[in-house]
């Protein structure tokens, strides 16, 4: 399955903003983190079809993860 | 006295009579300083259904204990006073450098009432105090009366001032200082146009003085470590600034796009923090003692200046559909130079735009100015200008969506609580966040309570952002909370890292005295309450406690946040309960008199 990764603030240093991914069925965010090397500590805010989401979520062909450092406030 | 100074400026611009008058040190301790402190005065000595524009009203420019002290981020002050805009009290808090300078200069409070018979301004170098003409700065913008009054009173001078819109009754108009640092809702700086009042310029040479030095030595290091260590307060905010939430809120579904039609703008990265960091910003800009830095100074073409902040680059941005980060940083600009509320400006451009777009408005009616139409990025720049001189329909757009919607007949289309412009987060999609917006005592406020803490960012702890369950209740904790905060005199920005024990903490060794930080919080409460007596004594009730028929009842078109709606109706009465309120919402008697009011 494909999904899009979007990707935010200093997570886009040497990856990019958006990524199309090719990830096995039955990935989950976690591996999708892993596949990207970015570290939990550095995910704030996690977000599957813009609603939040947690690492263990299976992900599905053509869900779009955004994926945000902690940042903000304003 | 520690951390107050004990000294209140009592100026009477009618008769121009200068007094010196004691704090009462019981009241300021029972309502801190700053907002609880003014709020508390303007009850005292301001009849709540006085006209907002008339010589009867005060403008009360309060410190905090904290203010000038050696604290994370201790310079702020608060300009409380009569709101034009909404009717109710008015509090807007700034930062930058004037607050400490005024409490180095030995007051803890300037309290300006009546009016000038000619244009003024108010020269302040510790204990000595006049009233010189300022018939020469009157009709110019901050730059200009910056200059001019740092060439005439030195470049350590700091000063305060209101622009063009201040002086021509604008109700968007903000109290500017250290150039474009704002005390920026609620129409603030009308009050003081309306006072004739230019400008205040104050030299400090004093010191706070402080109860116990090595306790604060101690609370200090503890808070500049959890401002460190925090993610928000650590690396973004002084990475990126505001500016970082505009990806986020549009990734939410929850970024209110061509006057709250939408939730989501397709050209967010564009106007995004990391654009403006990539593209426009030069450098960092603190307030005073600020080790967040949140500021930003940017410069496009001639353009250079402070800012812009997220609500600012949301307002013209994403609220009138415009996608040129640099068109943004210009309207924000001339907002600084004429002394314009950015949030209300943007959101009344907006508002204007969707008249337009349902024929209501008239390309007639923009005489030779560019039509005011969703995503024109030039209409943002010139009619902001013609919004701060207040000149054609930029005097009609001066008063605010809300007045502009109401002569087309169509009040329903002004995205205002109480008449104030509603910030950059679409409650629709931020269950706790809209009760806030409803029930804030300043009308239409983000930061009145930030939700947008725990329901988007996670801090302290991530709430589902659907979830109407418990809202209310974390609602009413973080309104009461912040009250505290803009009274003690720091920066909101610090509870993203520090909880209320840390600010006791800060208070005591300051002030002296043991609060703790339920005390803290209770004070808070306390001035909450204030504020809402004298807002119903104004004749502004609970039924304006409410959000715009639009975000109640038209679903979110598309994306993460579509098919809701806010369910206010379903989440009010347990926010009354917690507060101790009747149904109507009104504060019961047992309540009032539990909080010692
Ligand atoms: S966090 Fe930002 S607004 Fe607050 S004091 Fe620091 S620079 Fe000023």
């Amino acid at each position: 399955m494909k999904v899009e990764a979007r990707l935010f603030a200093t997570l886009r240093e040497g990856r990019g903003k958006v990524l199309g991914i090719e990830l096995p069925e039955g990935a989950t965010v976690a591996d999708l983190a892993a596949r990207l090397t970015i570290g939990r500590k550095d995910i704030a805010i996690l977000l599957v079809g813009g609603r939040d989401a947690a690492l263990d979520k299976p992900l599905s062909d053509g869900d779009v993860v955004s994926i945000f450092p902690p940042v903000g406030g304003g | 006295m520690y951390g107050y100074n004990g000294k209140i400026l009592r100026v009477n611009l009618t008769d121009r009579s200068i007094k010196v008058e004691a704090l009462d040190e019981a009241k300021a301790r029972k309502y801190i300083g700053g907002r609880g402190l003014g709020t508390r005065m303007m009850m005292d000595e301001v009849d709540p259904s006085v006209d907002a524009l008339s010589p009867a009203n005060k403008l009360m420019i309060v410190t905090g204990p904290l203010t000038g002290t050696a604290t994370p981020t201790g310079g702020r002050y608060m300009a409380v006073t009569k709101s034009p805009l909404t009717g109710t009290i008015a509090s807007s808090n700034s930062g930058g450098y004037f607050g400490a300078e005024l409490k180095f200069a030995g007051w803890d409070a300037i309290i300006l009432e009546g009016k000038a018979s000619a244009p003024v301004y108010m020269n302040v170098v510790d204990d000595t105090v006049e009233l010189l003409d300022a018939a020469p700065l009157w009709g110019k913008a901050l730059s200009e009366t910056t200059d001019a009054l740092e060439a005439a009173h030195g470049a350590k001078a700091r000063i305060l001032a209101i622009g063009p819109a201040g002086e021509r009754l604008s109700l968007l108009a903000a109290i500017m200082n250290d150039r474009w640092r704002a005390a920026g809702r609620s129409g603030v700086g009308a009050v003081m146009g309306s006072k004739n009042l230019k400008a205040i310029v104050v030299k400090g040479s004093g010191k706070v003085a402080v109860a116990d030095e090595a306790a604060l030595k101690d609370a200090f290091a503890v808070c500049m470590r959890k401002i460190k260590d925090n993610g928000v307060t650590g690396t973004g905010l002084p990475t990126y600034g505001t500016a970082v939430l505009v990806n986020i809120i549009n990734e939410n579904g929850v970024f209110p796009t061509n006057n709250f039609q939408e939730a989501v703008f397709d050209k967010a990265e564009d106007i995004s923090g990391e654009a403006l960091a990539e593209k426009y910003l030069k450098k960092k800009d603190p307030c005073f003692r600020c080790p967040i830095a949140c500021g930003r100074y940017c410069e496009v073409d001639d353009v250079k200046g402070g800012g812009p902040e997220y609500e600012t680059i949301w307002a013209f941005g994403g609220d009138c559909g415009v996608s040129s980060l640099g068109e943004i940083i210009k309207a924000n600009y001339w907002c600084n130079e004429y002394g314009l509320d950015t949030i209300s400006a943007g959101a009344t451009l907006a508002a204007a735009m969707e008249l337009y777009q349902r024929g209501l408005v008239k390309k007639a009616d923009f005489g030779d100015g560019p039509a005011l139409e969703f995503g024109n990025a030039d209409s943002i720049v010139e009619w902001t200008k013609r919004m701060g001189r207040v000149e054609g329909f930029g005097a009609k757009l001066a008063q605010g969506s809300y007045r502009l919607c109401e002569s087309y007949g169509v009040p329903e289309l002004s995205m205002t609580v109480k008449k104030q412009e509603l910030p950059a987060y679409d409650p629709r999609g931020i269950m706790g966040h809209g009760v806030q917006y409803a029930t804030s005592n300043r009308g239409g406020c983000h930061v009145r309570g930030y939700m947008i803490s725990p329901e988007i960012l996670g801090l302290p702890e991530k709430l589902d952002r659907l979830e109407t369950a418990g809202k209310p209740g974390w609602a009413k904790v973080f309104q009461d909370f912040t009250a505290a905060i803009d009274s003690v005199g720091l920066c909101l920005f610090t509870s993203f890292a520090m909880g209320a024990d840390d600010y006791a903490a800060l208070y005591n060794a300051v002030c002296g005295g043991g609060i703790t930080g339920a005390d803290f919080v209770t004070a808070g409460e306390r001035i909450w309450n204030l504020e809402k007596r004298y807002n119903l004594a104004a004749g502004i009730g609970p039924d304006q406690d409410t959000l715009p028929p639009r975000l109640l009842e038209e679903p979110v078109p598309a994306g993460p946040s579509k098919g809701l709606v806010h369910p206010l109706a379903k989440m009010l009465p347990e926010y009354y309960s917690l507060r101790g309120w009747d149904a109507k919402g009104v504060p019961t008697e047992a309540k009032l008199k539990a909080l010692g009011l």
